[in-house]
């Protein structure tokens, strides 16, 4: 993530209105660092130009460990390790081995594209996210743009943001503290200072 | 924002903005426990203390407590286990299948329902474990751990242990797709949170969610793919839990149709408690524009078709036992029917086979007195097909001088008590502390819906379509 301290905020109500004002926008030239919403909203990352998720090749290759995993481990203990005949069976029948194999492949691409993803996108129990206005997890679509990435200046963003039917529009600045996120300071300033203080601090208008 | 259609009831009512729908499900959490919470809470607990003491009897002394015989060898035990797993694939299967299909009206029903699922299995998972006797050596014997108490490695051969990874790879990933699923949901108990601890915890339990585009894209796809392992996945488990009868040789057990007829009970019995448990929640918490009159329909439709599908499943069984010309078959068959268990056969026969048909009836599937007392009586009935399947096929085995007539001991009953202490316990906890109806996903809905409604609406009163700019709703077209 990015240590960059200055930031316009947009607030959208409207899911249509963002998906339009990302799309007027990206074609004004202005760069979105990114888009928060409080549910998922159709297009709007083919809107902001994403690249599709990595996700599916990352469960196909978990779940394709997990089906080698457990065919090995099977066949391993039943006719390599310690062949026993178990009601006329041969050793080694596949047939049986179907619903382990299964089973396995399943469990393990699940948790492996799961956890891939929550590690890859720093979703951690200790992970405090950077939030721009808190009503994004509410009912708000929150647009940030960052500054110093933008060769417009900030008059002209504001003005372009305000065209694309944002509600409001207005400055965000992040200390050095806040940008870092230690779980620690996090812990200890909520104990001190409380929830209205910490809101605050995710909350700074 | 919300356009109300003539053509059929929107899937949110009460024209609900996506602020009120963050109100009304935070509410719940925030704001101290019900009388009423309180009081059912008390009485899970008082439920789990009672059937604790019999579990712990029974641990001491050992599953000899229970009513087994040399005959039944399995009864409530197995019954218990096979009726819970059945109970927990209905969430899986609102959350799973009808996301894959697409179906909106499951954003307001499938947080608890794959709650209860999760919740389900715990119990069902118990029952294994509860009969092993001694289950602290259970590991040895269920993981592939090597080990010397017989062969020195679990058999592969055996549908109980396909049963072990099967329930185990279950629970695992229902866990995780509900888990998956709060996240976001916890990110806004979070940031309305007003005391420390509870900041904290939400806090911690959203892993830091921010709700950014790139991660809704990522999290949208991850969801799709669990949907689509976990749509085989509850497939496959009544299949294997159908196995441990199948793959026998007992008249009564090895029947060939016996997956696809588990798995239509399951989703029959998953589905009528579903129902159940959502009434009341429905009712308790006032979510009466969430959880529509057109939302329990839907669901009254699954049941009349999966208990169609095992009523016509009874009569197969029943007609391929004597079309086979075996007669231990048949005799199974008639035994169970006409045999000193008749009591046991009608019950099913007639919870789950005609009770269901009523719902053909348009104002008893809308009714709520109907839907929950039919909901009831369709879970009972589904305890009595897997009684039946199991202890009147096990009672009158081919030796006339070891037939006998299996009666339960208050063990048995007590232990059953404990699951269900278990399983209100973990709910009415659920219900307080969690949203029980997943925000993100009615938010989403919300707009969505109606604005196709709309559309339908217009079209079928033949009125011209307003154009982009008159329509805000038509944007969406994009």
């Amino acid at each position: 993530m990015d240590k960059n301290k200055h930031f316009l905020v947009g607030i959208f109500n409207d899911q249509d209105d963002l998906l339009h004002g990302v799309e007027d926008i990206r074609k004004k030239g202005v760069k979105i660092h990114e888009v928060f919403t409080p549910f998922p909203v159709h297009g709007l990352e083919h809107a902001l130009g994403y690249e599709k998720s990595w996700t599916p090749k990352a469960a196909f290759m978990f779940g394709f460990l997990g089906t080698c995993l457990a065919i090995t481990m099977q066949v391993g203990m039943m006719a390599i390790d310690w062949p026993m005949v178990i009601g006329g069976k041969p050793y080694l029948s596949i047939p049986d081995f179907v619903p382990v194999s299964f089973e396995f492949t399943v469990l393990l691409a699940s948790y492996g594209m799961t956890l891939t993803f929550l590690f890859v996108r720093g979703y951690l129990p200790h992970s405090v996210p950077r939030i721009f206005d808190i009503r994004s997890t509410d009912d708000k679509h929150v647009m940030a743009i960052d500054l110093a990435n933008n060769s417009l200046s900030e008059e002209q963003i504001r003005s372009i943001v305000k065209d694309a039917h944002a509600e409001e529009v207005y400055r965000r600045d992040f200390t050095d503290e806040e940008n870092e996120g230690s779980f620690l300071k996090y812990v200890v300033d909520l104990f001190t200072n409380g929830v209205t203080r910490s809101s605050r601090i995710a909350h700074h208008r | 924002m919300q356009i109300v259609s003539e053509v059929r009831e929107p899937l949110v009512t009460g024209g609900k903005t996506h602020k009120d729908v963050t109100e009304d499900i935070c509410k719940q959490i925030e704001g101290a426990p019900a009388p009423a919470w309180l009081a059912s809470f008390a009485a899970s607990l008082l439920a789990l203390g009672i059937g604790g003491y019999y579990l712990g009897d029974l641990l001491w002394n050992g599953i000899g407590k229970w009513g087994l015989n040399k005959s039944v060898q399995w009864a409530w035990d197995i019954t218990n286990f096979v009726w819970w797993v059945g109970i927990g694939h209905a969430g899986t299967l609102i959350s799973a299948v009808l996301l894959l299909f697409r179906q909106k009206w499951r954003t307001s029903i499938n947080r608890a329902a794959e709650a209860m699922t999760i919740f389900a299995v715990i119990c069902a998972l118990f029952w294994p474990i509860a009969h092993m006797g001694r289950p602290w050596i259970g590991p040895v014997w269920a993981f592939p751990l090597p080990n010397t108490y017989g062969s020195l490695w679990v058999n592969f051969n055996s549908p109980l242990l396909w049963d072990v990874f099967a329930i185990g790879t279950y629970f695992s990933v229902s866990l995780l797709f509900w888990f998956i699923g709060l996240v976001p949901d916890f990110a806004t108990i979070r940031d309305r949170a007003t005391s420390k601890v509870s900041r904290l915890m939400y806090g911690m339990l959203s892993l830091g969610w921010d709700g950014s585009a790139k991660s809704w894209m990522h999290y949208e796809s991850v969801s799709l793919i669990l949907a689509g392992l976990s749509t085989p996945l509850v497939l496959s488990v009544h299949t294997i839990v159908s196995f441990d009868f199948a793959t026998s040789v007992i008249p009564g057990w090895h029947t060939t149709i016996f997956p696809p007829y588990f798995v239509s009970g399951a989703i029959f019995s998953g589905f009528a408690m579903v129902l159940t448990l959502m009434l009341i929640t429905r009712k308790v918490y006032h979510l009466e524009d969430y959880i529509t009159i057109e939302h329990i329909e839907m669901m009254n439709i699954i049941i009349i078709v999966t208990g169609s599908v095992v009523g016509i499943a009874y009569l197969t069984e029943f007609f391929i036992a004597w079309y086979s010309g075996v007669e231990f078959e048949l005799y199974a068959f008639i035994n169970r029917s006409t045999g000193p268990y008749w009591w046991a056969y009608l019950a099913m026969m007639t919870c789950n086979v005609v009770s269901p048909q009523l719902f053909w009836i348009k104002s008893i599937r809308t009714s709520l007195t109907w839907t929950f007392v039919l909901s009831i009586i369709v879970n009972i009935g589904m305890w009595f097909e897997r009684f039946v399947i199991i202890v009147t096929s096990l009672h009158r085995d081919y030796l006339p001088s070891s037939w006998t007539y299996f009666v339960p001991t208050i063990h048995d009953v007590g232990t059953y008590l404990f699951t269900f202490g278990l399983f209100f316990t973990f709910f009415f906890l659920f219900a307080k502390f969690f949203p029980v109806i997943n925000m993100a996903e009615v938010k989403a809905v919300l707009k969505e819906s109606n604005s196709k409604m709309y559309r339908a609406r217009r079209t079928l009163v033949n009125e011209p379509l307003p154009t982009i700019e008159e329509s805000v709703i038509e944007k969406e077209v994009h």
